[in-house]
């Protein structure tokens, strides 16, 4: 069963490949979608056009059903997979303070790249407070290091804290996205006969 | 010559479900999905470490992205990151949206506007430390295998996201 890289040797060049290549269409699908454009990204946050919702939501229950579909038909063995590993307190506190940087920076770590390589210079401002970011990281890490580690609780996943099954949780996930894609429909028009509308 | 207009942004559903696919292809082929801040932590430990090696070594968060030998994906997200650089300057040509500017909203000054792109960078990649990952490596590919850490994150960005989006929407609309 998959993940490839654990059945067969693949060569570290031809991971890298791969790395490049899914980048590069990660890329084109991110650009597409205008997410090179600071101001446009941020109007998920005034209303007025909530793509970003539309795009993570989207992606995510996709891949969720692809890989729950694969790990049933024993395609994908998913106890072999990278789940990310839960740290409740630093994960919530410290998604609060990311959602007020992405306000003011208008553009996530991934989506800072694509403005910069299509020449908006308010990435290259994003790039240089991300590195700025880390190495005051570095600096702090030492007195906040008991904080970091809190309320972990490993790499279990939300249907096993739960108690449900993966697929039913899946399946009702996915509901829910559709009716929140419903909803961000009816929010967008609502908001955007009561403003001057989207960003270019 | 006459300024062509840029081409038509894709609907947001048709990017997400190909971002999702590629989410699963990454799982399919690496056990793992897409990233964004460790190409910058990553890129940021070898750029330090070549110029003062002492500094990097002493600080784990750059030191764990340097003695990496035993783990094969380090390098994974800096390449894929370089390939979203180029498929985002590709695509920008081909849709007519390179251009050299500052995005930012009629009613504020270009320095403001960097001012605060540059204070969302530092907070966003500060903020990545404690949580793990970004939208990206947390979110998107946590989200979709249903890691309860990924949730979180995500419902905390958009809360703190609306909770200061007034205050600063003079910078943006």
């Amino acid at each position: 069963m998959a993940p490839l890289q654990f059945i067969y040797e693949i060569p570290e060049a031809l991971l890298l490949l791969f790395a490049l290549l899914t980048g590069i269409a990660f890329g084109i699908f991110l650009e597409k979608a205008g997410f090179g454009n600071a101001r446009k990204l941020v109007q998920q946050f005034y209303f007025t056009d909530m793509a970003m919702f539309k795009v993570l939501f989207s992606a995510i229950v996709t891949a969720m059903l692809g890989i729950y579909w694969l790990s049933y038909f024993g395609v994908l063995d998913i106890t072999q997979i990278y789940i990310n590993s839960s740290y409740l307190w630093p994960q919530m506190l410290g998604g609060i303070v990311f959602g007020f940087g992405f306000v003011l920076a208008g553009l996530c770590p991934g989506t800072s790249c694509v403005a910069v390589f299509t020449g908006k210079l308010d990435g290259l401002a994003v790039f240089a407070g991300i590195f700025a970011g880390l190495i005051l990281f570095a600096e702090t890490e030492s007195g906040i290091s008991g904080f970091l580690n809190i309320s972990s609780i490993g790499d279990i996943t939300l249907y096993e804290i739960l108690h449900m099954n993966y697929g039913v949780l899946s399946f009702l996930v996915a509901i829910i996205a559709i009716m929140a894609f419903w909803f961000a429909g009816r929010v967008e028009e609502r908001f955007n006969k009561s403003s001057s509308g989207p960003a270019s | 010559m006459k300024k062509r207009e840029p081409r038509p942004y894709w609907n947001p559903y048709i990017v997400g479900v190909g971002i999702g696919l590629l989410i699963i292809l990454s799982f399919l082929v690496t056990g793992r999905g897409l990233g964004a801040i460790g190409a910058f932590n990553g890129f940021l430990a070898s750029t330090i470490h070549a110029i003062a090696p002492d500094y990097a070594s002493s600080k784990p968060v750059f030191s764990t992205y340097l003695s990496g030998v035993d783990h094969p994906l380090r390098d994974w997200v800096l390449i894929e990151i370089a390939g979203v650089c180029i498929g985002g300057l590709l695509s920008g040509i081909v849709s007519r949206r390179f251009r050299f500017e500052v995005i930012k909203g009629p009613r504020i000054s270009n320095v403001s506007r960097l001012i605060f792109a540059f204070s969302g960078g530092l907070l966003m990649a500060y903020a990545a430390k404690f949580t793990r990952g970004c939208t990206s490596g947390l979110a998107l590919s946590g989200g979709s295998v249903l890691s309860p850490g990924a949730w979180l994150f995500m419902i905390s960005v958009f809360i703190g996201g609306y909770s200061v989006a007034w205050i600063m929407k003079k910078a943006w609309n």
